[in-house]
């Protein structure tokens, strides 16, 4: 018998009476800190912004409009230039390197009362924008001088929101800089989204539309841009004048079932997710604040699977219905009206705008990239099967920290890849490389390899490991063969 | 049955299940109810990451995998019938038991070291603690330069508190690190415009008349004010639970290369093992994640029954101060060991270096800051005793820095072999 005598022990009271409720604590914001020094410059600049909203609330609530560049300078002037300001001097005297201080404790970051409000204020922007244009009568009309100089037309609704989405991408591109000033892949990744939402999404369109050619978007295909192979859209494109329209018909065909999967075997889909997709090109910038707040449970995962491919399914049977019934003198126009109307109205409207992008401060910036979209479904496909991309583990480095799955903005478990040293193949996976960044060991990176046949276990045999992964359904830990 | 639910235990625990799909595991844990990442406690602290984030495992893995939970802490094991004291829960039986209770901060006996305010930072409750103890604190003074020490440093820089460095070395960690890279340490920590006092040892902590901390007061009696005090001198092995029983203790609990200790089907691992030499060298006691892990996967292979023997195998470690990364890979010690060379590159920015170290021409260790090397492949070099020739014409291969970066290879290929000749 060699239990210490009753009523004596040899470990520390202290320690005996902690019997504490860890879980419930859950270690959340400090109740009182020292405040953070003053930083004069991010002062004035929110200052700048706060003038720059002021002068929009002006203009929007009954300033005259004279149709001229001064209130859109006003305005939008100022609250560019706040935003620089504001990243400028925030990030310039810092050391280059991750900086996440306090992002769990943020009002705005962390699912607070800024953020429910903003989450509210963009889903209401999007309802108005969709359903209600003309409540926007006077925010058109102050973007009137940029359409007429660009378009040679006057603004619409779709105008200011091409407007308003580019402004963010390049502005919070912008704070993308300050902030990942240490990670060039962070950098180049940067300036290609913002060169294509800027150059391709925004300027190269609206261009277009001066020269009176149809208005087109070449970063964009089918099925994410679902109605550029609709007949409707390839009878319009082919039979306007010139030869622009059929070579328009030409590139989205190409791109949708020649460049995607060609580019998603050497690159992964990170080609496209991250670097080229306007959605992305958002989710990146200005939806950075937000990306630790994606879902990570192995719930989502499998809510993630069901709706993401039943998106897929449905753009695709509706694509070929409305072919069919274009073909056939309309025999099926009684089926394929209504299913365009619908896929349009909840996916294309409610799921990509309202919910993807409205939902931003509360669900993470990749609910549209990670649920919705049928061209990431599809380039997940690929990538999880064919491609060479992969993100590697280093070897036995991994502390199981937990930096990588809390920054996935795709809601992966990074982690529980790394901490068994395992190649991370996920199907969501859009390569942003944040996860390499955060990791403070270096564990993570990016690679594409010189084929796809060292990826995961089974992949010489990808058709197979397709089926297993279809049947085995969502699997994190234990089973090495059965996740997608 | 396995006490303490750290990277060790839950390591050889999820091991064992994966050997004996059928047996019976249970983990008993006083700290917490589930296994969490102890590196990570800082970027709990910092704000980076929620606590719920920090754990490795969804909650439902336990059950899923079959491994019991039990939230208690162990006063004492009865050896002759087999069975644990639990403090709250009566009695468990075990078949097998590990013994894998960690460690526990180091304390010198320094005057005041008891005051509230005053703390080391291994564990939940430590964090809890902080989390108090730094509440209206403007200033706080950190005592010992290892790693737990320029964590504590960067998690209280992160809540804007005036932090000096009290460290007994010239240079900071410069027992461990050789002194260049300890160099660009040093920097780094004035940079971030904490206090760095150096060659100083502390000689009491002041106490404010209502037994918080006021100051502390160096050897060369220097007062400086604080509210908070870190004590960070390293941990030691935590052998509380074998001390009341025959298991016999060194500085940790004794262990063989299988990790039994001197009575039957008790074994121990992790931070609060040693591992006698078996030719007489010195005792093995390994205090970081990796080899926690590796010795919990070796554990669990020799509770399943296996009959095995702990291959410490090729030494790797790595660490980030502050925003720059460290990796060591084989063994440098601080300074050059007789027969060994040295080469040595450094950017001028102080944000990057490279140590080769060599023993008769062929590589032995290296060590990187501020770039990302591949671990398999400096293991690999290191195993196959390449030479460092060989080495420098791959260097390359050895690169693990994400894309787009600034590879310095060419640089650190020329200044290396220029050091060689």
């Amino acid at each position: 018998m060699s239990t210490p005598p009753a009523g004596t022990t040899l470990i520390d009271p202290e320690t005996i009476a902690y019997f504490y409720d860890e879980e419930a604590d859950g270690f959340g914001e400090p109740a009182t800190a020292a405040e953070a020094p003053r930083n004069p410059g991010m002062m004035v600049s929110a200052g700048v912004i706060g003038l720059g909203f002021l002068a929009l609330a002006v203009i929007l609530l009954g300033m005259p409009l004279t149709g001229d560049w001064t209130p859109f300078l006003l305005s939008f002037g100022l609250l560019s230039a706040g935003t620089i300001g504001y990243a400028w001097f925030a990030y310039k005297d810092t050391v280059p390197g991750i900086k996440h201080d306090g992002i769990m404790f943020g009002n705005t970051t962390h699912r607070g009362a800024i953020a429910w409000a903003l989450g509210i204020a963009l889903t209401g922007f999007y309802v108005v924008l969709y359903w209600w244009p003309e409540y926007l009568a006077r925010a058109i009309a102050l973007v009137e001088p940029l359409s007429q100089a660009l378009a040679g037309q006057p603004a619409n609704q779709w105008f200011l929101y091409g407007f308003l989405y580019t402004m963010a991408v390049v502005l919070f591109g912008f704070r993308m800089f300050m902030r990942y000033r240490h990670n060039r892949y962070h950098i180049v990744r940067t300036i290609s989204v913002m060169f294509f939402q800027l150059v391709l999404a925004f300027v190269l369109p609206h261009l277009l539309r001066a020269l009176n050619e149809p208005e087109f978007y070449f970063s964009y295909f089918w099925p994410l841009k679902y109605d550029y192979l609709f007949p409707g859209t390839v009878d319009y494109l082919v039979n306007s004048p010139g030869a622009l329209g059929s070579f328009m018909v030409f590139w989205g065909a190409v791109c949708s079932f020649i460049a995607t999967p060609v580019l998603t075997y050497f690159y992964g889909k990170r080609w496209y997710c991250s670097w080229v997709c306007g959605c992305g090109g958002l989710a990146e910038t200005l939806g950075d604040p937000w990306r630790h707040l994606t879902p990570k449970s192995t719930v989502s995962w499998k809510i993630e699977r069901a709706i993401i491919y039943a998106v897929l399914l449905l753009i695709i049977l509706t694509t070929a219905v409305l072919w069919v019934s274009s073909t056939s003198d309309g025999a099926l126009s009684s089926i394929s009206a209504p299913l365009q109307r619908w896929y349009g109205f909840y996916i294309g409207a409610v799921f990509a705008g309202v919910i993807g992008v409205g939902f931003y401060p509360v669900l993470g910036n990749r609910v549209w990239c990670r649920f919705g979209c049928p061209m990431a479904a599809v380039l997940g496909i690929i990538q999880r099967f064919f491609s060479r991309f992969r993100i590697t583990t280093n070897g036995g480095q991994c502390m199981s920290c937990g930096n990588c799955t809390t920054y996935c903005e795709m809601g992966i478990d990074v982690r529980a890849y790394a901490e068994r040293g395992e190649n991370i193949v996920r199907s969501s996976c859009v390569g942003c490389g944040v996860c390499s960044a955060v990791c403070p060991r270096g564990v993570l990176k990016l690679e594409n390899g010189t084929s796809h046949g060292d990826r995961y276990p089974g992949s010489d045999n990808p058709l197979g490991a397709f089926s297993t992964a279809i049947s085995k359904g969502a699997r994190v830990y234990g089973d090495r063969d059965g996740y997608v | 049955m396995i006490v303490g639910n750290g990277v060790t235990g839950v390591t050889a625990a999820t091991r064992l299940r994966q050997m004996q799909p059928d047996w019976k595991i249970t983990l008993v844990s006083g700290e917490s109810a589930y296994h969490y990442s102890r590196p990570a406690l800082m970027y709990i602290f910092m704000g980076h990451m929620t606590y719920e984030a920090t754990k490795p495992f969804e909650d439902r893995f336990w059950s899923d995998q079959r491994l019991d939970l039990v939230r208690d802490w162990v006063t004492g094991i009865d050896i002759e019938d087999k069975q644990l004291v639990l403090h709250k829960t009566g009695r468990l039986p075990y078949d097998r038991l590990l013994i894998a209770t960690g460690a526990k901060s180091n304390r010198f006996g320094w005057p005041g070291q008891d005051l509230d305010g005053v703390q080391g930072l291994y564990n939940l409750k430590d964090l809890r603690q902080l989390y108090k103890n730094a509440e209206r604190t403007r200033q706080a003074v950190i005592v010992g330069g290892g790693l737990i020490g320029i964590e504590l440093a960067e998690m209280l820089h992160s809540r804007h508190i005036h932090v000096t460095f009290l460290i007994r070395e010239a240079s900071y960690w410069c027992n461990i690190l050789p002194i260049e890279e300890s160099g660009m340490i040093n920097r780094l920590i004035e940079e971030q415009g904490i206090g760095l006092i150096r060659e100083t040892n502390l000689k009491e902590i002041v106490d404010d008349g209502s037994g918080r901390v006021e100051a502390v007061v160096t050897e060369f009696d220097e007062r400086i004010d604080c509210q908070l005090v870190g004590l960070t001198p390293g941990v030691s092995p935590n052998t509380d639970l074998a001390k009341s029983t025959p298991i016999e203790t060194g500085r940790g609990v004794l262990v063989d290369h299988s990790f039994r200790t001197n009575i039957p089907d008790i074994y121990a691992a992790g931070d609060c093992a040693e591992i006698v030499s078996r030719n007489g060298g010195r005792n093995l006691i390994q205090q970081v994640w990796y080899t926690g892990k590796k010795q919990g996967k070796a554990a669990g292979e020799v509770l399943a029954g296996e009959d095995i023997a702990y291959d410490p195998g090729i030494w790797f470690n790595s660490a980030k101060f502050f925003d720059l990364e460290y990796q060591t890979y084989g063994m440098i010690l601080s300074t050059p060991q007789p027969g060994e060379q040295h080469l040595y590159w450094e950017h001028p920015s102080h944000r990057h270096a490279v140590r080769v170290v060599g023993v008769d021409g062929c590589i032995k260790a290296f060590n990187f800051m501020g770039i990302r090397a591949r671990h398999e492949v400096c293991e690999r070099w290191i195993a196959e005793r390449r030479t460092v020739k060989y080495v420098l014409d791959h260097l390359e291969e050895a690169n693990f820095d994400p894309e787009f970066f600034v590879r310095h290879e060419t640089e650190i290929v020329r200044s290396l072999k220029e050091q060689l000749v």
